[in-house]
């Protein structure tokens, strides 16, 4: 069977050393990234350890480091990343490696709490319902940050977090972001003083490293801009105090 | 990376001060609009001074001894001391793994040579009036 293959060198190790293994897989039509890494796992050696869900770009949890850019591998067709037949697979940056291409995702969720990424609801069950209209300022601004999936790729894609490994990254700044939008949140205050300051919003050089890699084409450099834009306001204000 | 999973409370990733780093940062913000207009000022002087040869005497005669002159290097100065010790605070807080207070002290320095020095040649060219 003389079927095109595809060479792929997948990074294997333990969290603490590791190396690249290549694997030939064969060349299939449609065929992404993750389908690959797949074809590995469950044809070649049974012992790679992966992480992925639904397989369709909502759940935000197959995202790897693909021929050097972090990328969400279910939607990531080899034909587009790897036109010479070469593929290198790797985990994400600035994470730590559990094992082969999981990483561990604490530290990045984490952060997300330490931006105040939780709605802090201001009314009860007993009151009625808060109107917010689509065409509100605020509520716009918010839905152009909202359908983050949580994969990672933007904080695996910022120098900045690379250099900085307190700073909170665009993922979380970016819900922190659509929160300050939201007009039923009675947290805002918290919320600026927490993404205020040189592991926060101010930290980002704006180099747009997440707005490049986003699958979701999202731009959380935009939201951390408006972030530091409130905060500055706040910050004259003295409600960062 | 390196993050470290022992933080000690939850606020120990945002920096201690919210409110100071975020005044840090519009007075670097503010002070780059000065300087915008600064170097433009500064860049067409230069390129009309240059015109007829480059001589101590021809600016001196331009600069020496008015006020208006030394009221813009002044301010020009104070911009510089203002945005350029932030911005190196950044780099050096990012690229080197010196303390938080060292980083702070050395800028702090920087701010006042930049400042100091600054204003001793904005000063002597005043006191040197209109001609050498």
């Amino acid at each position: 069977m003389s079927e095109e293959t595809i060479t792929v060198s997948v990074w294997r190790g333990d969290g603490e050393t590791g190396r690249y293994v290549d694997y030939e897989v064969p060349r299939m039509e449609s065929q992404t990234v993750l389908d690959v890494v797949t074809y590995i796992q469950r044809r070649i050696d049974n012992t790679l350890s992966y992480r992925y869900a639904c397989r369709v770009g909502m759940c935000g949890s197959c995202a790897m480091t693909v021929n050097g850019k972090p990328r969400w591998t279910c939607r990531t067709h080899v034909s587009k990343v790897a036109p010479d037949g070469k593929l290198e697979v790797a985990p994400l940056r600035s994470m730590n490696v559990v094992k082969d291409l999981s990483v561990e995702m604490t530290e990045f969720f984490d952060k997300w709490a330490r931006a105040e990424g939780k709605f802090h609801p201001t009314k009860t069950r007993h009151d009625d319902f808060d109107p917010v209209k689509p065409s509100e300022r605020k509520r716009k601004v918010a839905s152009a940050g909202i359908e983050c999936i949580g994969c990672g790729v933007c904080y695996s894609g910022c120098d900045v977090v690379a250099w900085k490994p307190n700073y909170l990254g665009p993922a979380a700044l970016n819900r922190a972001w659509t929160l300050v939008n939201d007009t039923r949140d009675g947290g805002q205050k918290a919320r600026l003083a927490a993404v205020a300051g040189d592991a926060g919003c101010h930290a980002c050089h704006s180099q747009q490293g997440c707005v490049e890699n986003c699958p979701k084409h999202l731009n959380p450099t935009a939201s951390i801009a408006g972030l530091k834009r409130a905060t500055a306001w706040a910050a004259l204000k003295g409600d960062l105090e | 990376m390196n993050a470290p999973n022992d933080m000690p409370d939850e606020f120990s990733a945002r920096g201690p001060r919210p409110a100071t780093e975020t005044r840090l940062w519009l007075a670097q913000r503010l002070s780059a609009m000065v300087l915008g207009v600064c170097v433009i000022v500064h860049l067409i002087t230069i390129v009309i001074a240059v015109q007829g040869g480059l001589s101590a005497a021809e600016i001196t005669q331009r600069v020496g001894g008015n006020p208006a002159w030394t009221a813009f290097y002044a301010v020009f100065v104070i911009a510089i001391s203002v945005h350029a010790p932030i911005g190196l605070r950044a780099v050096l807080a990012e690229m080197t793994k010196l303390p938080a207070r060292r980083v702070d002290l050395l800028c702090f320095i920087a701010a006042a040579l930049l400042f100091v020095l600054g204003m001793r040649v904005v000063t002597k060219f005043h006191a040197l009036g209109g001609g050498l």
